[in-house]
C-alpha cells in the first residue's frame, strides 16, 4: 500500500486554478520530488497536504486515512511534517524551545497536571528536554541550545527547521525548497545530509526544488508542474529529455531557430 | 546530561540554590499571607494604605492575566474591562441577594470565584472571533465587545441600570487581595513554564508555523482566554467589593486602557514586568493625586517619557530568574558550561 496517495487534487483561489488534478503516490521510503517553475503551484500542494489549505477537489490519502479537511495541527500528528521555503522558525525563542515546541503532541500530562507542576508533569518535562537536546546534538546544534533562533547563521536555521520537524516524530517529511540560498559546495553537503536522515530517522521523503543538480542527483522519480498542471512524471533521466519540461523551463522553441 | 538535569546541587551560587528549595516559594508566599493578615487585624497599617496595597493586588491580579494573551501569545485584546465586569457583578449579585447576608464572609470566595466562572464563559465566547482574526481585528472584536457588556448593564434594571449596584459589604481583605493574586501569578507562571505556554509562545510567533509543529492552537487559545478572563472575573470580584459600589461606567475602555498601559509599562511577556508595572502604576497614580487635574497631564507624560527611554517596557520580553523554574536554569547552565568547555563560543 502506499504510504501517500494524492488523487484528483484541485485547488483555485477565487477563480484561478493553482493545481489541477494532482496525482502523486508515494511507496514507503521513497524520495520524491515536485519541481517546476516558479508559481507552478508546488508549495501549493505542500499546503493542502498539511492542511493549511482546504482543497477544492480530490482526495489524500495517508496510509489509508483521509486528510482533507483536517486541521494542520492534526495532520502532523498523524506523522507528516515540512519545512517552509521562506524559514519559518519562532524566531524570538531559543533553539531549545523551538523544538520542544514540536513535541508538544506528545507530552502526556493533562492541563491539570500543567497548572500545579504536578504529577507527571516533571519527568514528562525532563523526557521532552531530553529528547529536545538529543535531537539537538544529532544536528550539531546543542552549542546554541539557549540562542535565539533568529541569532542562528542561515545555514544553521535550515538545519533547525529540518531539527524541529523531525521532532513532531514524522513517517513522511516534506521539504519545501530545501536549497534555497545555497551555493554549489553547501548544495552538495546537503544532497548527503537529506540521504543522511532518511536512513536515520527511515523517512519517506517528498522534495520541492527549483535546483536541478539536487532534484537530479537524489530523487528517485520527478513530477513536473506548471501552471498547476502536471506535465510530465517519471524517473530523472526520463524528465531530463522531456520536450515540455525544456519548454516550461527554458521557453517554447520559435520557429525557425536552431534546434 | 539526565543527571544533571536532575541533580539540584549543580547549581553554582546561594542565590540559585535558594530559589532551588522547594519551600522558597511557599515561604514567600505564606510570610506575605501571614504580613497582609497581621496588618489588616492588628491594623498597623492604616487604611488608606490598606486600600492601596488593595488595588495594587487587584491590578496585579488584572495586567498578569491580560499578559498571558497580549504579551505571550501576542493577541491585542482590550475586553479585560468586560470581563472584569462581569465578574464584578456576578460576584455582588450573589453576595446581595443571593447568599445569606450575616455569614457573607464565609460565601466570600465563593462568590468571586463564581465571578471568575462567569467571565470564562464570556471568555470562551470570545475566544472564537480569535480563531479567525488577529492583532488588530481582534482588538476591534474585543472593542466592540467591552461595548455590548457595557450597554447590556446599563440597560438591565435588574442589576441597577446606569445607576450601578449599592450594597455590597465591604469583604475584599487585604489577606484575600494577596491570596488570589499570589494565586495569579502561580497559576500563569505555572502555565506559561509549560508544553501549554510553549505553545501560547509558538502562536505569538508564527501561529502557521505552530499549527503544523502539531500545536492545536484552536485549543491553546481557548484556554489561554479562558484562564485570562478567569482571573480578570475575580479581579472584578474583588473590586467590586473594595469600594462597595459599581456602575457600568467604571468598565469602560478606561479601564482596559489602564490595564494597557500596566502591561505594557512593565513588559510584555513577563510576569516581573506586570508585577512591577501594577504597582509602579497604582502608587504612582495614588502620589500625583495632590496634583487633581494635572494628574492626568503628568501620568501620560511619565508614560510617554518611558516608552522614549524604554520602548519595550521595564522588562521588557525578560522575566526575572525568580520566575523560571528550576529545571530551565539547569537546562541554561547546562549549556553555558558546555559551551566554556568547547572553547569556541557560538556566534
Amino acid at each position: 500500500m502506499p504510504l501517500l496517495e494524492i488523487q484528483g487534487l484541485t485547488h483555485r483561489f477565487a477563480g484561478l486554478c493553482a493545481v489541477s488534478n494532482f496525482t502523486l503516490s508515494v511507496e514507503p521510503h521513497e524520495l520524491v520530488g515536485i519541481i517546476g517553475p516558479n508559481g507552478a503551484g508546488k508549495t501549493t500542494v505542500f499546503n493542502l497536504i498539511t492542511g493549511v489549505y482546504r482543497a477544492s477537489e480530490g482526495s489524500i490519502r495517508f496510509e489509508g486515512r483521509e486528510l482533507v479537511g483536517k486541521r494542520p495541527s492534526a495532520v502532523t500528528g498523524l506523522g507528516i511534517a515540512r519545512t517552509f521555503q521562506n524559514i519559518r522558525l519562532f524566531r524570538e525563542l531559543s533553539v531549545l524551545d523551538n523544538v520542544r515546541i514540536a513535541h508538544y503532541g506528545q507530552v502526556r500530562y493533562s492541563p491539570l497536571e500543567a497548572l500545579l507542576h504536578m504529577g507527571r508533569f516533571r519527568s514528562e518535562e525532563r523526557r521532552i528536554t531530553n529528547r529536545a537536546l538529543d535531537l539537538l546534538s544529532v544536528f550539531k546544534l546543542e552549542d546554541y541550545a539557549a540562542e535565539k533562533a533568529k541569532n542562528l547563521p542561515y545555514g544553521l536555521q535550515r538545519r533547525l527547521e529540518i531539527a524541529r520537524a523531525l521532532a513532531t516524530g514524522p513517517r513522511l517529511l516534506l521539504l519545501d525548497e530545501p536549497a534555497a540560498g545555497m551555493n554549489p559546495n553547501e548544495i552538495i553537503m546537503l544532497m548527503e545530509f537529506i540521504g543522511w536522515i532518511r536512513e536515520t530517522f527511515s523517512l519517506t521523503i517528498i522534495l520541492i526544488e527549483h535546483q536541478m543538480r539536487l532534484v537530479m542527483g537524489i530523487c528517485e522519480r520527478l513530477t513536473v508542474l506548471d501552471f498547476g498542471e502536471t506535465i510530465a512524471a517519471g524517473i530523472p533521466s526520463e524528465i531530463r529529455n522531456n520536450r515540455k519540461v525544456l519548454e516550461a523551463y527554458l521557453g517554447e522553441e520559435v520557429d525557425g531557430d536552431a534546434p | 546530561m539526565n543527571s544533571i538535569l536532575r541533580d539540584h546541587s549543580a547549581l553554582p551560587d546561594r542565590w540559585h540554590r535558594l530559589i532551588a528549595n522547594p519551600f522558597f516559594w511557599p515561604a514567600v508566599a505564606g510570610a506575605g499571607l501571614l504580613f497582609c493578615i497581621a496588618a489588616s487585624v492588628l491594623g498597623f497599617l492604616d487604611l488608606y494604605l490598606q486600600l492601596i496595597l488593595i488595588y495594587v493586588g487587584i491590578n496585579i491580579i488584572l495586567t498578569v492575566s491580560l499578559n498571558l494573551i497580549n504579551g505571550y501569545m501576542g493577541e491585542f485584546s482590550v475586553g479585560h474591562a468586560g470581563f472584569m465586569a462581569t465578574g464584578a457583578y456576578v460576584a455582588s449579585l450573589l453576595t446581595i441577594r443571593i447568599f445569606p447576608s450575616g455569614i457573607s464572609d464565609l460565601f466570600f470566595p465563593l462568590a468571586i470565584f463564581a465571578g471568575g466562572v462567569a467571565a470564562a464563559i464570556i471568555g470562551l465566547l470570545v475566544a472564537i472571533p480569535s480563531f479567525k482574526t488577529r492583532g488588530d481585528y481582534l482588538a476591534i472584536v474585543t472593542l466592540a465587545f467591552c461595548m455590548i457588556v457595557k450597554s447590556v448593564l446599563e440597560n438591565i434594571d435588574a442589576v441597577g441600570g446606569p445607576r450601578g449596584l449599592l450594597g455590597m459589604e465591604k469583604l475584599t481583605t487585604l489577606p484575600w487581595v494577596f491570596f488570589w493574586a499570589a494565586l495569579t501569578v502561580w497559576v500563569i507562571r505555572n502555565l506559561v513554564f509549560s508544553n501549554f505556554g510553549r505553545g501560547v509562545l509558538s502562536i505569538r510567533e508564527d501561529e502557521i508555523a505552530s499549527d503544523l509543529m502539531s500545536v492545536n492552537t484552536r485549543q491553546v487559545k481557548v484556554i489561554a482566554f479562558v484562564v485570562s478572563s478567569f482571573f480578570a472575573g475575580v479581579a472584578g470580584g474583588l473590586y467590586a467589593h473594595a469600594l462597595q459600589f459599581i456602575n457600568p461606567k467604571m468598565f469602560d475602555i478606561i479601564k482596559s486602557t489602564d490595564i494597557l498601559i500596566m502591561v505594557y509599562l512593565g513588559g510584555i511577556a513577563s510576569i516581573a514586568g506586570s508585577i512591577i508595572g501594577a504597582i509602579i502604576f497604582t502608587i504612582l497614580l495614588e502620589i500625583l493625586r495632590p496634583l487633581g487635574v494635572w494628574r492626568m497631564v503628568i501620568m501620560p507624560l511619565l508614560l510617554v517619557l518611558l516608552m522614549i527611554c524604554r520602548p519595550s517596557g521595564i522588562m521588557g520580553l525578560r522575566e526575572s530568574r525568580l520566575f523560571f523554574p528550576l529545571r530551565d536554569l539547569v537546562t541554561e547552565r547546562l549549556w553555558r558550561k558546555r559551551k566554556k568547555e568547547n572553547g569556541d563560543a557560538p556566534a
